[in-house]
Order: C-alpha cells, then structure tokens, then sequence
C-alpha cells in the first residue's frame, strides 16, 4: 500500500510538471485558439536562460529565475509579434506547422549556443526531503507541485476577475467583436504570449534540477504535455492541471505495476480512450457546429 | 494563354485538358526514364527517395489536402508497410504477392485510425494520429518474434519473378517511377470521380457536405485508408531502399517531415507532392555542398573586399565551424518550415503558378488574385 502512495505522490509530480506546460498551451489557445507546438520549447530555454544567469553570470537563484521569466516573456511577445501575427486567421494546421518548426529552430540554436551536454545549476531545492509518516517527497518535486497550484490559482483569477482577463475571454470568444468593442487586440495576443512564455520559464526552472537542462527536454516533456492539455480540453485552465495529473499517474503507475515498455504508451491509449468517448477531452466546450 | 472552349463535360474532367500538356508531360516522362543513363549513381539514388517520399505526399494530399483531415502519424503507416513487408518477405512470399498486401494491411490500419477520427477535428485529430504513431513505434519495438524489436530487421532484394532486383539498381528506380506515377494517376482520377468530390465538400464544410446527403463517416474512412495504404506502398519501397529498418527510424520527426513535403510543395495540388519531395530530399546534400563550399567562397570574398588575409583565415574557420555545429540541419530545417508559411502559404507549385498567371496576364496580373481569407471569428473557424 505505501508503494502505491508512494508512486501516486511520484506521479502527482510529474502530473504537476505535465500540468504545468499544459497550462502555457492552453493559455495561448484560450485566447487565439493558437496550438503552441514549441512550449516545450519554450520551457527548455527558460532553462538555459537560468542557467545562462545563475551558472555563467553568477547571480543569486531567485534573482536569476526572476530574470529568466522576465527575458522569456520578452522573447515569447517577439515571437508572437514575428512569426503568429502574420498567419493568425489562416487555417489551424498551418499555425500548428509554424510553430513545429519553430520548436525545431530554438532546439537546435539553443544546442549550438549551449551544448549538447546535461547542464545543472544548484538551486534551493537540489537537496532535502520532507517525511510524512512513512511517505518520502523529494524538495524540488515538492516545489513543482506548490508552483503548479499556485500558478493555476492565479491564473484562474486573473481570467475570471480582472479587466484584462475579460478582455482575453472576449478575445478568444471572437476576435473582430472584441476589437469592435474596443478591446486592444494585438496588445491582448501580445501579452498572453509573454505569459505563456512566462509560465514555460517557471516551468524550466522548477524542472532544472529535476531533468537537468539539455535541448531536447523540451521535446520530451512538450510531446507528454500535450496530451495533458486535451485529456483535459484544450481551453480549460483546471483541464490542463487535472489532464496533466491522470497523465503523470497514469505514466509512474503503469512504469510500476505493468512491463517494461507500457509506462509510454500508456498515457497515448488512454488519451485515445477518452477522446473516443469525448471528442473535446474532459473539460472542453462542447461547441455548437455553424455553417 | 490558350482557353478551352469545353462543349461536353468529359472534357471538363479530362486529365491533360489540351495538346500542350502531351507535350510537357511527355516530355517530363522521357526524361525521368532517361535519367538513370545520365546522372550518377548517387543521385539516382536520391531521386529513388524523392519517388518514395512522393508516394506519402501524395498520400498526405488526398487526406490532408482535398479531405482536409490534419495527420501527423503517416510515418506509422509507412512503418507497418515496410514491416509488412520484411515480414512477409522473411516468410518466404514473393514481392508481387507482399506488395498488395503491405497495401490492403495498411489501409485496413488506416481505416481503423479513420473510426476514431469521425469525431474529431484540428488539434484533437493530430494528437489522436500523434497517440497513434507513438503507439504503433512502440509495438515494433516490443513485438520481438516478428519485428525483432529494436535490433531492426534485414530486408532481403526484392524477387520479382525470380528476377532480382538490387535496390540501387536501374530497375529500382523504374520500379518506384511506376509507383510513383500509378499513386499520382491514381490521385488525379479520385478526385475527378463522386468520391473525390466529396472528400473536397467535406473539407470546404462538413456541415454543408452532410445536408448535401454526403456519408460524412464513410468518405472520411475511405480518405485515411487511402491514403494509409499508398504510404504503406511507399513503406515497402522504403524498406528495400534502405535494406534495414528499425522501429527509430519511424518516429514524428519523420511524420513532420513528410507534412514538410506538403507544405512546402503545396498542399492543394498533386504537383506539389512532387516539388515537396524534390526540396526536402535534396536539401540535405544540397547543405553538405554549401558546408565546404560558402566557407572558401566567403573568405575569397572578404580578401577581395580588402579584408587582411589572416582576419579571412578567421572569418573562414568560423564559418565553417557554424557550417558543421551539430544541429545546423534542425535549425535550417526549422526555418524553411516557418519562411515557407509566413511568405509562400501555397509552396512551391503555388509559386509558379502565380509566375505562370504572370506571364499570362502579363500587365494585368494583380497580386490579390492568391490572397487568402482570414477568420476571426470562432464559429466560422469551427467548422
């Protein structure tokens, strides 16, 4: 019994991780009804990024995270300025290319500039357990789980309180409406890109001394994710937390109960399972069609 | 420009709609079987791969192109071919007996990939085929008594009635041209018949598609085994060309490459198959060239711009440094992908099209002839 808790707290986790990129995703689908291909990408240059300022520079780590979040959310506005606001209103799949191709273009730069090799930076959380009774959680796993939530909190009232997350309901709701309304839509678009990027840094840096840093992190982690985010309907922000812990527990619990070989394909035929059932995942809108 | 004046409507749909394309059709054919006699070796077998990945383009078009259905998984579907294939082959059964196999053993997969996606459409209907491919990899990687796992799996030389056919032999290449223009003619006819007019309504509006008494389910069934099974064709191609296959050579990255085929060629004709094909397989020698070359040609050029030859001998050792940094070729790629979209959304048969509209019209061509339309509205988007 205490393994099975053991290896759900260990799934949480991940789930937590999973979560966590889906949760850039889904904000970028929210209000442009964009699929970000590159957010796992986008969460491995956040790493280097910390890296860059904690590892090379030498600043202090919560100096450096700040930093690296802040830079992220610059380079994701860019990225939104220069390459999806050209093609935003051009059919989906070529939005999706896009950024696929993208998510090829930052993984090989980022392995020019820094590497090829595993890098680590020493954080607060490197080291340390907390014991409940018998039950043993890594400090840096705890932190992804408290971030997780403290971030979907936020973000689940900036959405449904504030003027500015009206405006990106609107937004996503129907673009030409809400610029009729007065509604800055470009800034809107703008902004939620350099949140996405924002959260896809935090995710980087909590997942630093977990995975450590490497260009391909983002690919591995992204391609689970993603499943994450429409387990959970693409466009709900619980979804992607809830998606993303099914799909942690599921992953650790077949690795632990089921051969080897099944703790990767698990989370696709479950994914498979339930969009059978629910064609716009768990939470997602079920959407009148027009013609 | 010549105009048709059509009088019956078996003109309206025929294949070459007037003398000038016997001509350059022709003429395209004399030279494609003239072509092992002319190039070398080496790229004779590259255009053999250009045939192969312009069998799945085409594929990729009926369903992505003409059905409108997105599908990241077509690298599984060349997989099963390919196993298919060595399976078969190992069990001791003749090419013309596994050729039609790996087809109908493909589509059928195809066609039960097709069930699922009934209900689903965008984003969920590429993570559903990405769930798949991701599936079928790591079948091949377990199934050891028949696939061998990830050991890979020899594939012996293709026995066409107990004539040999090595596979880089002229006679490949004839073979993969065979194929290559019976999928594309194959394409051309689908889509002049009932089926093929349905596929593009179901894309133009499903909605209004099924008010016209279209079987929205059927035709989108019909479309993914199509298409699964002439990439499972490919597959067996494939396998012979290579001689080895193992389930890591069937991964996304080859699904993306083969939507890379579509998007840059076009995706709305079966001309752009072949473009597509063309560009993605020859851009890697074609970089490999650029490595040694540009390196030489940049420092001869700053010498002559005035440059002090020891600054040039830098200049030259950088550049050839970024020319063989490791992953170049993704960032390249990467870039390729995200120019064409933003600058060439109709690809490289799009493209001379509108040089061909030029020379047409000539001084009344107008720009906004190819412009696209933009939604923003969500429920038009939600077809």
């Amino acid at each position: 019994m205490l393994d099975f808790i053991q290896q759900l707290v260990s799934g949480i986790a991940l789930g937590c991780v999973y979560g966590l990129i889906a949760l850039g995703f889904v904000l970028i689908y929210k209000a442009t009804e964009v699929v970000n291909f590159a957010q796992g990408d986008l969460m491995m240059l956040g790493g280097f990024f910390v890296f860059t300022f904690i590892g090379l520079i030498g600043l202090d780590y919560w100096l450096g995270f700040l930093f690296a979040v802040c830079a992220m959310a610059v380079f994701g506005m860019a990225t939104e300025r220069v390459l999806i606001r050209p093609i935003l209103g051009y059919p989906q799949f070529s939005i999706v290319m896009a950024t696929i191709g993208l998510g090829y273009f930052l993984r090989s730069i980022a392995g020019m500039i820094w590497g090829t090799d595993d890098l680590r930076i020493e954080t607060p959380f490197s080291s340390g357990v907390v014991k409940l009774g018998d039950l043993v959680i890594a400090h840096d796993k705890l932190s992804v789980i408290v971030a997780t939530v403290i971030l979907c909190v936020v973000l689940y009232a900036f959405f449904n309180f504030t003027r500015m997350g009206t405006a990106m309901r609107a937004t996503s709701e129907n673009m030409l409406a809400a610029y009729y309304m007065g509604i800055p839509v470009k800034r809107v678009v703008s902004l939620i890109w350099a949140i996405s990027a924002a959260v896809a840094a935090t995710a980087g840096v909590l997942l630093a001394p977990i995975t450590f840093i490497h260009s391909n992190v983002g690919l591995a982690l992204g391609l689970k994710a993603f499943p994450a985010a429409v387990l959970g309907g693409f466009g709900s922000i619980p979804g992607a937390l809830i998606g993303g812990l099914i799909i942690g527990v599921i992953e650790t619990l077949a690795g632990f109960y089921l051969p080897q070989g099944w703790k990767d394909v698990a989370p696709y035929i479950v994914l498979l399972i339930v969009l059978l059932v629910r064609p716009h995942g768990l939470f997602g809108p079920s959407m009148r069609k027009k013609v | 420009m010549r105009f048709v004046f059509k009088t019956d409507y078996d003109q309206d749909i025929r294949l070459l709609k007037h003398s000038g394309y016997w001509w350059s059709y022709g003429v395209l054919l004399a030279l494609l079987i003239a072509f092992p006699y002319l190039v070398g070796s080496y790229l004779q077998s590259q255009i053999v791969f250009v045939f192969i990945y312009a069998i799945v383009g085409v594929a990729l078009i009926i369903l992505t192109g003409f059905t409108g259905q997105a599908s990241l998984g077509h690298a599984a579907f060349l997989a099963i071919g390919a196993y298919t294939a060595g399976f078969l082959q190992s069990q001791g059964m003749s090419f013309i007996v596994y050729f039609p196999a790996a087809a109908i053993i493909t589509g059928a997969v195809g066609a039960m990939v097709g069930f699922p996606a009934l209900r689903l459409s965008g984003i969920y209907l590429v993570i559903a085929t990405i769930a798949f491919a991701f599936i079928v990899e790591e079948i091949l990687a377990r199934w050891e008594s028949v696939t061998h796992g990830n050991e890979g799996m020899r594939v012996r030389t293709i026995d066409f009635l107990g004539q040999p056919i090595p596979r880089d032999s002229d006679a490949f290449y004839f073979l993969c041209l065979l194929v290559l223009v019976g999928s594309i003619l194959l394409a051309l006819n689908l889509l002049r018949s009932p089926t093929g007019r349905a596929f593009i309504a179901i894309r133009d509006s499903e909605t209004a598609a099924k008010s016209m008494g279209i079987d929205l389910a059927g035709y989108k069934v019909k479309s993914f085994a199509i298409s699964a099974a002439l990439t499972g064709m490919a597959g067996v191609l494939f396998a012979h060309k290579m001689s080895f296959i193992s389930p890591e050579m069937f991964t996304l990255l080859l699904s993306i490459e083969f939507i890379m085929v579509i998007i840059i060629g076009g995706a709305f004709g079966v001309h752009g198959a072949v473009l597509g094909a063309i560009f993605i397989v020859m851009v890697d020698p074609f970089l490999t060239t650029l490595k040694d070359d540009v390196p030489v040609l940049g420092a001869s050029l700053a010498t002559t711009l005035g440059m002090a030859p020891d600054a040039a001998g830098k200049l030259k050792e950088t550049m050839s440094a970024i020319g063989s940094a490791a992953g170049l070729k993704g960032a390249i790629y990467g870039l390729i992908i995200m120019m064409f979209i933003l600058f060439e959304p109709y690809g490289l048969y799009g493209r001379w099209l509108k040089v061909k509209l030029f020379f047409q019209l000539f001084p009344l061509y107008k720009k906004a002839t190819f412009k696209r339309q933009k939604t923003y509205v969500k429920s038009e988007r939600n077809r």
